[in-house]
């Protein structure tokens, strides 16, 4: 503990000494993503472009591969040697366990001169805050209780929307697969798996069950018999899904529903990206629809989070990142490319589609009624290793035949094991 | 004018003298401080509080007492034993068969000895992309046989948790087998001919020859194989990846993929590190006591 901080401290010198020669040039600021593909590197793009409208100079650091375990590894090594990036790409309780580190920097002075408090939604500021300071910036808001469905093969068994509690969606299922419809287009990987179960948890048990297992992983809601009603509801959907679902993608699960292969999928809002890249129209082509739950809504954000730079140069470069990624232009032009909706309220949704719509309008119900929660399966509730025991019980039991008795046995337990 | 030809014609003697050393000094240093340091790192590391960096806090043995307690790592190393016990056995067994069959004096030997040594050419990453697309029930094998009319065909291995493991044991065989029967191809080889000719003289039948004189004769190649062939299961890690990414569930998780998952994905440096030096611990079990037995027959026949 004392040799790192010794390291760091030393780092820290060190760049220190070397960045005080260019003290007086432009803002710089060093972004560290992996949104390298598609829709998202354009959206780093319309950052990039922004920053640079800005007088900032913008020197870009993208680390692919793993969903962000190798830009995260970078991260370490870069923090350990005392030259961290101004911004990284990190989000949920991450953030909290790099500020503990002592490695983030302070944001407080922009998010008050921008009225940050007044239009980023409560629960998001928690996770941007650590101890009551701003250390990391929110570009955007993901639901993830998104069911997707495919209205051309709901009405050929005489349904005209998504189901809107979980005995009526059974009931739909089991019409569609006599039918001889795949009822859910699933992609068999631990993350999608979890990302199913969490919104079963959210509409079976309701927002308060949810914070209280999912969040605070309270010992009697994980052994709760609303938790047993949860994974005999995963045993019922595992039923519901094609045989040749394990590994799949889940671009690839969205095209079976795309083209009548299944009918609907459980998945988060990029699954949008998807329909509209081919040309589908919400409410025609495709319907887009809250998973049926309590007034629920789970929240998937991302976020930079900015670390301690030392220079004139890199802290003002810091700073203005920071002011734009929450500035309305930039969630605007971002959001409507990555098919999220922004992280900060009051921004006008014109251009923006039904779906994004219908997400923000259910955001705001759903703060009201407190069931705007942060979701589990991305990273945004736990730490990695709590949410990785839940993960791997969620996974285990959706491919076997384990029983939901066994199911919440485990789950208790794994829980318990990774606390400690 | 003596004096100095002496010192430099000294200088040049000694650099000669030690030119081999000073050549492999460098590598030697980066060996020692790359592998063997790290090593020793990570088995600090292993009895340290870490999560997401590394800290020097003592824990003990507290982390090996989380990674015997996790199911998944119990999955793993099941895995293990079934994936090496299987890989191995089916591996030699193909392999010495291949280079009996190609030791009859066949025509195209160049030929049918390259195809079945090109496997080993390919990186694990391609063999199991290509597996993957073969096993797959909606893609591949299944899908063809039910489109050639026989509808009850069923191979679904790599879609069902109990089977596939067996799916990377198929992969990696098709991989390794062709080397593992170079191996041998090069050993019957080196098999003195005249000991045959002379066990034809007696009369001895060609399988009484194989299994009696031949495959005898070559048994270091046996031991030199499943030395090589098991360190390939300890460490295989990018096969399991591609081909069923450890899946399904965590089914087909090997522990270097638990390793890489707690290490790199869970912010759970310590139990990473401790799964490791599991996996050291189970290749120095299998290296030592070959090494052990080369040196010393090494001293032997010095």
């Amino acid at each position: 503990m004392y040799l790192r901080k010794t390291i760091l401290a030393t780092g820290v010198a060190i760049s220190a000494l070397a960045t005080a020669s260019f003290a007086h040039a432009e803002p710089t600021a060093e972004v560290l993503h992996w949104w390298t593909s598609g829709g998202e590197a354009k959206a780093v793009a319309a950052l990039k472009e922004d920053f640079e409208a800005n007088g900032g100079k913008w020197v870009d650091s993208p680390v692919a591969g793993g969903g962000g375990d190798a830009a995260m590894t970078v991260l370490r090594s870069r923090v350990l040697s005392g030259d961290a990036p101004a911004a990284v790409q990190l989000k949920g309780p991450a953030i909290q366990d790099w500020a503990e580190q002592g490695a983030l920097a302070d944001l407080n002075d922009v998010a008050e001169a921008e009225g940050w408090d007044k239009v980023i939604p409560p629960a998001i500021q928690n996770v941007m805050k650590y101890e009551g300071d701003y250390v990391a910036v929110p570009v955007n808001i993901h639901r993830i209780d998104w069911i997707w469905a495919n209205p051309a093969l709901l009405a050929k068994v005489g349904a005209t929307e998504v189901p809107k509690s979980w005995d009526e969606f059974n009931a739909l299922a089991d019409k569609l697969k006599a039918a001889g419809i795949t009822p859910i287009a699933h992609g068999g990987q631990p993350w999608q798996d979890a990302t199913i179960f969490e919104t079963v948890v959210l509409g079976l048990g309701g927002p308060e069950f949810f914070q209280k297992a999912m969040v605070d992983l309270d010992e009697d809601a994980l052994k709760s018999d609303t938790m047993k009603a949860v994974f005999d509801q995963m045993r019922k959907i595992r039923g519901y899904v094609d045989a040749d679902f394990p590994g799949r993608d889940w671009n690839l699960a969205t095209a079976m529903v795309m083209n009548g292969e299944a009918a609907m999928q459980i998945m988060g809002d990029w699954a949008k990206g998807e329909f509209l890249a081919a040309g589908k129209v919400p409410g025609k082509d495709f319907i887009c629809s809250a998973a049926p739950s309590d007034n629920g809504y789970l929240f998937n954000v991302d976020s930079f989070a900015m670390f301690n730079v030392s220079g004139d140069d890199k802290v003002a470069g810091q700073k203005l990142l920071a002011e734009l990624i929450v500035g309305q232009k930039f969630q605007e032009t971002f959001n409507l490319l990555k098919g999220s909706i922004p992280a900060r309220l009051g921004v006008p949704l014109d251009k923006f589609d039904d779906c994004a719509k219908k997400s923000e309008a259910d955001l705001l119900a759903a703060q009201d009624a407190g069931g705007f929660l942060p979701s589990m399966a991305h990273g945004m509730a736990l730490r990695g290793h709590l949410s990785g025991a839940i993960v791997d019980v969620v996974t285990a039991h959706f491919n076997s035949d384990m029983s939901s008795d066994e199911a919440v046995s485990r789950l208790v337990e794994a829980v318990e094991l990774a606390k400690d | 004018m003596g004096a100095s030809q002496s010192t430099e014609s000294n200088l040049t003697a000694s650099i000669q003298r030690h030119l081999s050393k000073i050549v492999v000094a460098p590598s030697f240093a980066a060996s020692l401080f790359f592998v063997y340091g790290f090593i020793l790192w990570t088995g600090y590391m292993a009895f340290s509080k870490s999560r997401m960096l590394p800290v020097w806090d003592w824990a003990g043995l507290r982390q090996y007492e989380r990674l015997w307690q996790m199911e998944r790592w119990h999955v793993a190393i099941e895995n293990l034993l079934v994936f090496g016990g299987l890989f191995i056995v089916t591996c030699l067994i193909i392999g010495c068969l291949l280079a009996v069959l190609l030791d009859q004096r066949i025509r195209a030997e160049g030929v049918l000895r390259t195809i079945f040594l090109y496997p080993m050419a390919l990186s694990f990453i391609v063999t199991g992309t290509v597996w993957k697309w073969l096993l797959n029930p909606g893609l591949g094998l299944e899908s063809m046989m039910h489109d050639l009319g026989w509808t009850s065909f069923k191979f679904d291995w790599l879609v069902n948790s109990d089977m596939a493991i067996y799916t990377v044991v198929i992969a990696a065989v098709w991989q390794a087998s062709g080397f593992v029967m170079a191996m041998f191809l090069a050993a019957l080889r080196g098999v003195d001919q005249d000991i045959i000719r002379a066990a034809y003289m007696d009369g001895a039948s060609l399988p009484r020859i194989y299994f009696g004189i031949i495959i005898p004769s070559i048994r270091p190649v046996f031991l030199s194989a499943i030395v090589v062939l098991a360190h390939l299961a300890v460490k295989s890690f990018d096969l399991v990846i591609a081909l069923t990414g450890g899946g399904p569930g965590y089914a087909s998780d090997l522990p270097a993929t638990f390793m890489y998952t707690m290490a790199f994905q869970r912010n759970q440096l310590g139990i990473g590190a401790a799964s490791a030096m599991m996996m050291l611990a189970t290749v120095m079990a299998i290296i030592v006591p070959y090494l052990y037995s080369e040196l010393r027959g090494g001293k032997k026949n010095g």
